[in-house]
């Protein structure tokens, strides 16, 4: 149907601009996270997907999406989580990437996940001789780096 | 099923006037998946437990542990397998109605499904460390071949988690070597810390569930058999086992029973904790 079809736009739109409360310059549609936006007679029905099984985030981004589709008077929004495919780094769109740089947060590498092999390049500097300290970062999603030519410790956005 | 004998039905007369209908257990994400079988719920719970008991177990090193990364890592993995958990036992409470909350906090000892591994204390840094060594190389293989279930729910979570788990390992054979290899006194933590939990390690491959043997003739194709881990699981711990040059101990194997309902006593004064808040303050949200 004709207005379904512009709501949808509309609500995939509204979606779309929901950031990540933990990195709060990518949207979750930069991230990957969100899936599907579908608007039928019954109401608003967002899937998204977490990055890691245990992300704390995913409670606010549910509580972020019913308030930006309210916003644009949806009223009747089902957010359904799944888990299957699982959510990879690939799915980390290129505008993501560039942004997480700016933040200060290395991207993951973009050829899916690569083992103890590629050097992660400094989001500061953009050196290539850095090291890992911790494998868990900050969030289940990165690790912590030091960068041996600037100096600065720096998040890693783990492949996954 | 065994389910209900712990089920809501009983709150009433185990924890005084509590009003579950007042448990505003904020909205739930909803699910269009199909309701778990008993069995199916059975064996989901089998695994949500082993990773609800392993979380709130290793959450108690939060600000304890050694360095401030390991702080981090620790509460990290406690998160991953916190996710886990709330997937399988959301899935396992929708075959009688309850929630992911309702079997968290309202079952009692009994009721709980884990394996006696991961309700035995943290211990010193070594002994938490070999629990996960063989905790995350029993895990790993598990959610390799649940990946392949018939149940779309399991593979799912499965496919999920396998990814996560692959790190936790990791963690867990770098932290065996350090530890095993590096000064007197931590390789003799170490060896101590083998003897204690690996006794624990058997129970993981035994078939034997509450409610007779016939659990997994039932769930052919969509659960892991237990005793068919053993394999690889020593497949994967013995080269990292060989470079430490530890031994697993053999003298002595720890009864088990965890996936009957009966558990060490360790477990009850762990699920105080986790259950008091919840039930102290019934609908109380955070």
């Amino acid at each position: 149907m004709v207005t379904h079809h512009a709501d949808a736009a509309r609500a995939w739109s509204a979606v779309a601009a929901v950031v990540d409360p933990e990195v709060p310059v990518l949207s979750i549609d930069d991230l990957g996270v969100l899936r599907e936006v579908t608007v039928s007679d019954t109401g608003v029905e967002v899937v998204i997907t977490p990055t890691y099984s245990g992300c704390p985030a995913m409670d606010a981004i549910r509580e972020d999406v019913v308030r930006a589709l309210a916003a644009e008077g949806f009223g009747d929004v089902r957010v359904r989580l799944v888990l299957s495919p699982a959510w990879t780094t690939d799915w980390i769109s290129a505008k993501g990437r560039s942004a997480l740089k700016e933040y200060g947060i290395a991207p993951p590498s973009a050829a899916g996940p690569v083992r103890l092999s590629m050097s992660v390049k400094c989001p500061h500097c953009d050196s290539l001789d850095t090291r890992e300290v911790a494998h868990f970062g900050s969030t289940s999603c990165k690790a912590l780096f030091v960068c041996r030519s600037c100096g600065e410790p720096f998040d890693h956005f783990k492949a996954l | 099923m065994t389910d209900t004998d712990h089920g809501l039905a009983d709150a009433d007369t185990d924890h005084g006037h509590v009003e579950l209908s007042a448990v505003v257990l904020s909205e739930e994400f909803v699910s269009t998946d199909a309701p778990a079988s008993p069995e199916v719920a059975e064996y989901a719970m089998w695994l949500g437990d082993d990773a609800l008991i392993l979380a709130q177990r290793l959450g108690g090193w939060i600000t304890r542990a050694p360095e401030l990364e390991e702080d981090v890592a620790l509460a990290n993995i406690a998160l991953d397998l916190l996710g886990h958990a709330r997937s399988l036992l959301r899935y396992a409470g929708s075959a009688t109605g309850r929630t992911e909350d309702d079997l968290a906090y309202w079952r009692d000892e009994t009721g709980f499904r884990s394996a006696h591994l991961f309700e035995q204390p943290n211990g010193d840094f070594a002994h938490t460390i070999v629990r996960q060594f063989a905790a995350a190389h029993y895990l790993h293989p598990l959610y390799e071949r649940l990946r392949a279930s018939t149940d779309p729910v399991l593979a799912g979570v499965a496919a999920k988690a396998v990814k996560e788990v692959d790190y936790h390992r990791d963690h867990a054979d770098q932290w065996m070597l350090r530890l095993a290899l590096g000064t007197d006194e931590s390789r003799r933590r170490t060896l101590r810390a083998m003897e204690d939990v690996w006794p624990y390690v058997d129970e993981l491959f035994s078939d034997d569930a509450a409610g007779g043997d016939d659990l997994f003739a039932a769930l052919d194709g969509v659960a892991v058999r237990p005793s068919s881990l053993r394999e690889p699981f020593e497949a994967e711990v013995a080269p990292v086992l060989t470079e430490a040059q530890l031994e697993p101990p053999t003298a002595f194997h720890a009864a088990g029973g965890g996936r009957l309902g009966r558990h060490s006593e360790y477990l009850a004064p762990l699920l105080a904790e986790l259950q008091v808040l919840a039930r102290q303050h019934p609908g109380a949200s955070w």
